[in-house]
């Protein structure tokens, strides 16, 4: 069958930004980091596997020239989990790799945020991952920037 | 969202239901047990929910009818648990789900397959009240010694003559999987049928 | 007939052991884990993820490790575990344009908006043999500077503007064609055809892209640019509906510019071939890149004279896994098929030299000769 067209259209509100944002913190951070996160949020209540967490693939894309039509690049190896706490939110986590775990704790703190008076609560406690990754970054840019080619230009002739 | 739980056992519950598939499919008009345990949100019956959780993914999108897409529990519970695009096009889907059979669009407009790939078509699970291996409908072709007999109900009005231009077409065609409760039967292009 | 031979479950098991322990080396030797190799040998597991399909750096050097450093082998390992796992979905396409570079050069302009970066590059390095790895010790940490705030865009994004370069095939949201699913028809879509370079055997390739360069199909090439980093992957699942985000993937992109002349419809202007890859594979984005543009030619115009030029001898025989299967697979036993080839030519050869006796002496003494130094097969086992 060709691939064929959902009829969903995704919602993409100020709400579903924030939420991705706290989702790309969780996929960039470690396991550890989320264990942490969580302890620091205090006890959830009884989240249950809404589909146990399971590793699955996802086929990455890209475009021809970069900015073109899309084509089928190869798959990524992708771990996803789905809880939802006694209150009923729902929590979900897709992470690259095969950390089941990982994205059993990301899927928990998606589902905490779930409540509106907890969000700033759940950032802040994912905080020290983000600042340990932008660190990482940071260090990275500047040794890649340290190879950056310095050009100077000599003249040759009279003109 | 209350989502309702999917198979208890997903890899062994969608084999035995695989299996069933391809007995149905291979025998036609043989009906096949299917038992289940599942309570998937009405009108989706438990039989249509196991075929769609064992036989549609990313890749093989659904098509719903009027009375399954008027519900967004059904259309809910199914993205979860297949992961499958629900696609408004009958023509777009690999497997198509009526709960209404009677109403079931003309098999037509769901996709026939090419000459060079035959299987890039439609297969359609019917939601039915009754199945037996008696009745007015004769079955002859691929799979069947003889003849065999089958009871439906309902079926589109004109099902016979639905399913005699199907036949015309093949290898090209929709496949048909009729589901009642905890029976299944098939009716693949490939069989000839006629009303006694 | 067919016949069926049993036996050897006992050499074959033996020969498993004995793989297991010669693949371990000598055990004075500390062994070597999975994490060294992902660390020490990263281009390798590059390019086992680049063939093997499947980005997952743990995975690939686990497999490298499995198969001795077997490079085909490992991608062998990594696309059968493959299909053990079901796939939710294709991503959402990647924008290059946004990746956190590691290495970025272009050979046709010197002065771009984000500047020459070489990042880690064996470029400029003498290829001398450097002993002092041999003897380990520490690694001098490597310089830093102040990076440049702002993007670095694509070199062909900037000479987009002024019609000397063609863009690039725009989205129609068509449905993108996937190998892996659906067999591969002829004329190939360039998508399709992109999907099987970067899943091809590079050495194969490479080879192409060379003989491209060397006349056969020349393409007049210029690195436009060549970029290595990180991206941004997103996948929107079903039951949310929204593209969630799954991490970071390492890339290499190579945008080649070719001279083209020209054809009624379109005036002389630069083509682009493009290439890209998991990790850091540049010189299998470069060749990606080459016979991208050279399968091109009939699109554009030019002769299709040449191998990498010709669709089906590209794509029919770029994979290292079925080429690797069907070379491999005659020395498996073909006891049968053979005993029946060496009848066959017993009886082409007698009759040969009947025919040869009929026809005079003059022919020469040695016809008929020979027969008896073919081998002669005792048993079929």
């Amino acid at each position: 069958m060709p691939t064929a067209t959902s009829t969903r259209s995704p919602p993409r509100t100020p709400e579903t930004e924030q939420r991705r944002a706290v989702m790309a913190r969780c996929a960039l951070a470690t396991r550890e980091e989320l264990r942490a996160a969580l302890d620091r949020l205090g006890p959830v209540d009884g989240a249950e596997d809404l589909r146990p967490a399971e590793t699955g693939l996802v086929m990455a894309r890209g475009r021809i020239g970069g900015d073109g039509r899309a084509f089928n690049l190869g798959e990524m190896t992708v771990t996803r989990a789905a809880v939802r706490l006694s209150g009923g939110e729902t929590g979900f986590a897709y992470h690259l790799g095969r950390d089941r775990e990982k994205a059993r704790l990301a899927a928990i703190l998606d589902a905490v945020w779930q409540r509106p008076e907890r969000r700033a609560a759940v950032e802040a406690a994912l905080a020290p991952a983000a600042g340990r990754r932008a660190a990482e970054d940071a260090a990275a840019a500047r040794r890649s920037a340290a190879t950056k080619v310095n050009f100077f230009t000599m003249v040759r002739g009279e003109d | 969202m209350a989502l309702a739980p999917g198979l208890r056992d997903p890899v062994h519950d969608a084999q035995r239901v695989f299996r069933a598939v391809m007995d149905a499919l291979a025998r036609p008009g043989r009906v096949q047990a299917l038992t289940l345990t599942l309570s998937p949100p009405a009108p989706l019956t438990p039989e249509l929910a196991a075929l769609a959780l064992t036989l549609a993914d990313a890749d093989a999108p659904l098509w719903l009818d009027a009375p399954l897409s008027a519900s967004p529990e059904v259309a809910a519970f199914l993205r979860f648990h297949t992961g499958a695009p629900v696609v408004a096009d009958p023509g777009q889907a690999a497997f198509a789900l009526v709960s209404d059979p009677a109403r079931c669009p003309d098999f037509a407009e769901f996709a026939q397959g090419t000459p060079a790939y035959p299987d890039r078509s439609a297969t359609l699970v019917l939601a039915l009240d009754r199945l037996g291996e008696d009745g007015r409908l004769v079955l002859e072709g691929p799979g069947i010694r003889g003849r065999a007999h089958l009871s439906a109900a309902p079926l589109p009005p004109d099902c016979a003559a639905r399913l005699a231009a199907n036949h015309a077409r093949f290898p090209l065609g929709i496949d048909l999987l009729l589901a009642a409760p905890g029976r299944l039967a098939g009716l693949p292009r490939s069989t000839r049928v006629t009303e006694a | 007939m067919y016949v069926a031979v049993k036996g050897g479950e006992a050499a074959i098991a033996n020969a498993h052991r004995l793989l297991a322990e010669a693949r371990r080396g000598d055990p004075g030797v500390p062994d070597l884990a999975v994490e060294q190799i992902a660390g020490q040998l990263s281009l390798l597991v590059d390019r086992v993820m680049t063939e093997g399909s499947l980005y997952d750096p743990g995975l690939a050097a686990l497999a490298l490790k499995q198969a001795r450093g077997d490079l085909i082998e490992a991608v062998f390992l990594v696309r059968a575990y493959r299909t053990t796992l079901p796939r939710f979905g294709a991503g959402e396409p990647v924008d290059t344009g946004a990746m956190r570079l590691a290495r970025r050069v272009s050979a046709t302009f010197k002065d771009l908006p984000g500047g020459q970066v070489l990042g880690p590059t064996f470029d400029y390095t003498h290829r001398l043999l450097d002993f002092a790895l041999a003897a380990g010790g520490e690694v001098p940490a490597a310089a830093q500077a102040e990076p440049e705030p702002g993007p670095a865009p694509r070199v062909t994004d900037l000479l987009a503007g002024d019609g000397l370069i063609e863009p690039s095939p725009p989205e129609e949201g068509a449905p993108v064609g996937d190998l892996t699913r659906e067999p591969v028809d002829y004329p190939a879509d360039r998508a399709v055809r992109l999907q099987a370079l970067a899943r091809g055997d590079e050495g194969f390739v490479l080879a192409l892209g060379y003989a491209t360069q060397r006349g056969y199909g020349r393409t007049h090439p210029f690195v436009g640019e060549v970029r290595v980093g990180e991206v941004e992957v997103e996948f929107t699942p079903e039951e949310l509906g929204f593209p969630v985000p799954l991490g970071r993937v390492a890339l290499t992109e190579c945008q080649m510019v070719n001279q083209f002349k020209g054809s009624a419809a379109v005036p002389p202007q630069f083509t682009r071939g493009y290439g890209l890859a998991f990790g850091q594979c540049e010189r299998k984005a470069m060749a990606m890149a080459l016979v991208d543009r050279a399968l091109r030619a009939e699109e554009l115009g030019e002769p299709v004279a040449s191998p990498a030029q010709d669709q089906e001898f590209v794509l029919a025989h770029c994979d290292a896994l079925q080429a690797t299967g069907f070379v491999e697979h005659l020395k498996l036993p073909h006891y049968v098929d053979f005993q029946a080839e060496l009848e066959l030519v017993r009886r082409m050869r007698a009759e040969h030299a009947r025919q040869g006796e009929g026809q005079g002496q003059a022919q020469g003494q040695g016809q008929g000769q020979g027969q008896d130094h073919l081998p002669s097969v005792e048993a079929v086992e």
